[in-house]
């Protein structure tokens, strides 16, 4: 029996507007809300809002065996409240079934853990927070954005209190070794691994639609005929993607939610599979080995590395400019700072300023609303650089009530 | 006195030098009493198989919408022809072969629409395909234009190498004598990679033409040092600059800290790196200042990235191209602007930012230089030297205040109704010599 690991990531960014030097020291609205609004009401309606709806339909019908399991960035889940708050209720219908597993991450999808630790740890808990105020319950594996893991992230990740991680089952790391197995962190072995299998992954999120793709039409059947081959060995195949596959990158037409709706049927009906969520599935089994992963890892890309987000020197000062406010946040306590700190901490904005367009341009530009990675880099200088006034002035004035109290 | 003059689109339809130096000097000939009949290539869609029009002054001037200020009357001494061309001012030859290519591919413009006055103009299949061909044939047309005109004019007048043949051929048909003039020569465009056919169409226009006008004596300095062209037959020409009878009111600032600015193309030409490594070095002194370059170019991703590596670019602003009354809005929120360029035949712009008071540092290496008294002047690879500026206009109020108020009263002594009349005299004095020949 083959455990079967569902893992669905759920984020959308806030979208900076255009936002030029003459707005700075006028203008604080940073955000594209056009865009953002139109953008979410989009998603609810092709993913969020029917997939969810398959998902509950799925739980019930195969009462209690069909599991799976999600993590929902913060950022997104503010942008649910403020522009589709049908879906934040849907994802608490699924939480009260009871099989689905909510997991911790950072709260702005953010690169926090490449950072430092207190910035890692301070995302980190107001995640943990959101999630237990929204769904009642207290998360116990972590995923780090974009399965960002490395030997030290794992031990931070455990020190936080955390028992189950995700990471990439990249092929430099793994070498010879299967992904469906669980593995043990380098630094702290109690922590445990779930490493994503790229291939049957990605077999559904990039692959499902392809036409030239030789496997093409793919059918429940198939697929779990490739689960259950005896040249897919393990124990547990971690099949981990973005929730927007269902109806986004893979729209209705090419048949994905019937291919999702068949799924469990087949899987359940081989007998030779079952379905966990990630902490059930990493309390299954026994880790086979310590998985040493000296250097930043992520599942981005064909390098499997951090390059999409910190490789030029653009995303490098941005990333350092950013990071250098954290005290003087940290001494404001503003809940209206915070709010743009959080959201200006989101990896996409670091993302759009990507200049490795050769191997993978396809998916950088795909959700890239700038012409240029040098335009979205002028346009996120120039709104941290306002905010950098702003939070000046802020301290200033505090500063300056407290020596009045004296 | 009567000008059959080859030049190029006013402002606000091509941003740069070259278009805002005709329309000043042609309203000033109109002042002074010469008659222009002003040429320039115009590019009309596919529809039109007219290779000229004759277009209304007045239209012209409405276009441009500043016919107030009773200005009207010396409209009428200047008549506009359109020559159907795609040519643009700064054009290189190496730019128009690829953007020719890119439209035979695929039947569309591919000019970026980062540039306004490259916006514009839409590639078509009936124009040459490189850009030596349509200087060739632009020559064509002129000379039937100037054939038409016969008796119009007394001396023709050509701005800029790509209209040099044309100036040539419209000589060769009326026996008129020929002015260029020289806004810029190829080695400031290019360094010393000089582009030989350039080179030779300039050089070529120089000995054809009677006169030369060169915007300064550093350009007329290279005329005679580097095309040979014998030196009393150049004449310095300065430019002047003609500003809006209302200033617009002032934005409100919306930083507080002291704004330092580069305003042009981002190119080699216009040392953009320099202001980098002197607003580096500056910040590391004065924390509250912010310096921003406006514009676009070839350089521009360089420029932002060196800037992304000296790690100031929460204090150093790029705003992309600017047009219209941002331009404005930029100058007037300045404290300092600075032309840092590695060679400038003139260099109109500081002259703008003074006529907003605002203090300017420019480059030894510039022409503008050389009528200007109330400028810091620094060579352009001095970047210790231009920092120092920097910080002295920030720092004390007193230098800055002088320069400001000094630097208004002498730009606004700069007028084309003298350029004008200088231009005037010689006009007179090479036809004279003509008709003595």
């Amino acid at each position: 029996m083959k455990t079967v690991c569902l893992y669905f990531q759920v984020h959308q960014p806030w979208r900076l507007k255009k936002y030029r030097f003459f707005n700075m020291g006028k203008d604080h609205n940073y955000l594209d809300d056009l865009a953002n609004r139109s953008i979410m009401q989009k998603v609810a309606r092709q993913c969020y809002l029917p997939m969810n709806a398959l998902l509950l339909k799925l739980i019930q019908e195969n009462k209690g065996k069909f599991r799976c399991s999600f993590s929902i960035t913060g950022i997104a889940v503010e942008q649910f409240k403020a522009y589709a708050p049908e879906v934040l209720d849907s994802f608490k219908a699924l939480a009260a079934t009871g099989c689905v597993e909510f997991l911790a991450e950072t709260y702005s999808h953010s690169l926090a853990a490449l950072a430092s630790k207190e910035d890692f740890a301070q995302q980190v808990k107001l995640h943990a927070a959101m999630i237990k105020k929204e769904f009642g319950v207290k998360p116990t594996a972590f995923r780090n954005t974009e399965l960002i893991y490395s030997d030290e992230i794992g031990a931070m990740v455990s020190e936080l209190g955390f028992k189950t991680m995700l990471a990439e089952g990249a092929r430099h790391i793994l070498g010879w070794k299967s992904p469906n197995y669980i593995y043990a962190n380098a630094i702290d072995q109690k922590m445990r691994l779930l490493l994503r299998n790229y291939k049957l992954s990605d077999d559904i999120a990039f692959r499902f639609s392809n036409q030239g793709w030789d496997e093409y039409p793919l059918t429940a059947d198939k697929y779990v005929s490739w689960l259950t081959a005896e040249d897919t060995p393990g124990e547990v195949i971690n099949l981990f993607m973005d929730y927007e596959t269902f109806g986004e990158h893979q729209g209705i037409e090419t048949g994905i939610f019937d291919f999702m709706k068949a799924l469990p049927k087949v899987a359940l009906g081989s007998g030779q599979l079952e379905f966990a969520t990630v902490s059930e599935a990493a309390k299954k089994y026994q880790p086979v080995s310590v998985l040493h992963c000296p250097h930043v890892m992520s599942w981005a890309d064909e390098e499997r590395d951090v390059t999409a987000w910190l490789g030029n020197e653009l995303q490098n000062e941005a990333f350092s400019k950013l990071y250098g406010l954290k005290e003087k946040i940290a001494k404001l306590k503003s809940a209206d700072f915070d709010y743009v700190w959080n959201f200006m901490q989101t990896s996409d904005h670091f993302y759009y300023m990507a200049t490795k367009w050769l191997s993978d341009g396809d998916v950088h530009s795909y959700f890239n609303p700038y012409d240029s990675a040098y335009d979205a880099f002028i346009n996120y200088m120039n709104v941290l650089s306002d905010f950098q006034i702003e939070v000046e002035k802020a301290l200033e004035a505090k500063s300056k009530r407290k020596s009045k109290k004296a | 006195m009567r000008v059959l003059m080859f030049g190029w689109e006013f402002p606000p339809h091509i941003a740069g030098g070259l278009g805002t130096a005709c329309y000043g000097m042609t309203r000033g000939l109109a002042r002074n009493g010469v008659d222009v009949t002003f040429i320039v290539p115009h590019a009309y869609g596919d529809e039109d198989q007219r290779f000229i029009r004759v277009v209304n002054a007045s239209d012209v001037e409405a276009v441009y919408g500043s016919t107030e200020s009773g200005a009207d009357d010396i409209l009428d001494k200047i008549s506009f022809i359109h020559i159907d061309s795609n040519m643009v001012p700064y054009i290189s030859p190496e730019e128009y072969e690829s953007y020719h290519e890119e439209f035979v591919k695929s039947g569309q413009r591919v000019w970026s629409k980062s540039d306004c006055w490259k916006q514009r103009y839409t590639f078509s299949g009936k124009y040459g395909a490189n850009l030596m061909e349509e200087v060739a044939r632009y020559a064509v047309v002129a000379a039937q234009v100037a054939k038409d005109l016969e008796g119009q004019f007394d001396v023709i007048h050509a701005h800029d190498w790509l209209t040099y043949y044309a100036g040539i051929a419209a000589k060769r048909v009326s026996g008129k004598p020929l002015v260029v003039h020289m806004h810029a020569t190829e080695y400031d465009r290019s360094g010393e990679n000089v582009n030989t056919q350039v080179h030779a169409i300039e050089k070529t226009g120089m000995q054809a033409a009677d006169c030369v006008m060169a915007v300064s004596n550093l350009t007329r300095n290279i005329v005679i040092n580097r095309y040979g062209i014998p030196a009393e037959k150049v004449v310095t020409v300065h430019n002047a600059v003609r500003f809006a009878e209302k200033q617009s009111a002032a934005p409100e600032r919306g930083v507080e800290d002291k704004i330092i600015t580069f305003l042009g193309r981002i190119t080699y030409q216009k040392g953009p790196d320099y202001f980098v490594e002197a607003a580096a070095k500056v910040l590391k002194r004065v924390p509250n200042v912010r310096f921003v370059m406006a514009g676009s170019g070839d350089m521009m991703n360089h420029v932002i990235r060196r800037v992304a590596r000296l790690g100031i670019a929460d204090r150093f602003h790029f705003t992309g191209f600017l047009r219209g009354e941002d331009v404005h809005k930029m100058f007037q929120l300045s404290d300092v602007y600075v032309m840092p360029s590695v060679s400038e035949p003139f260099g109109i712009s500081p002259l703008e930012a003074m006529r907003s008071n605002v203090p300017v540092i420019i480059s030894k290496q510039s022409g503008v230089a050389e009528v200007l008294d109330y400028a810091v002047k620094v060579d352009y690879w001095d970047v210790d030297a231009l920092a120092d500026a920097m910080y002295a206009l920030i720092k004390y109020p007193a230098l800055a205040n002088m320069f400001s108020s000094k630097g208004l009263e002498e730009v606004t002594n700069l007028k084309w109704n003298n350029v004008a009349a200088k231009m005037k005299t010689i006009y007179e004095r090479i036809v004279e010599e003509s008709q003595n020949k």
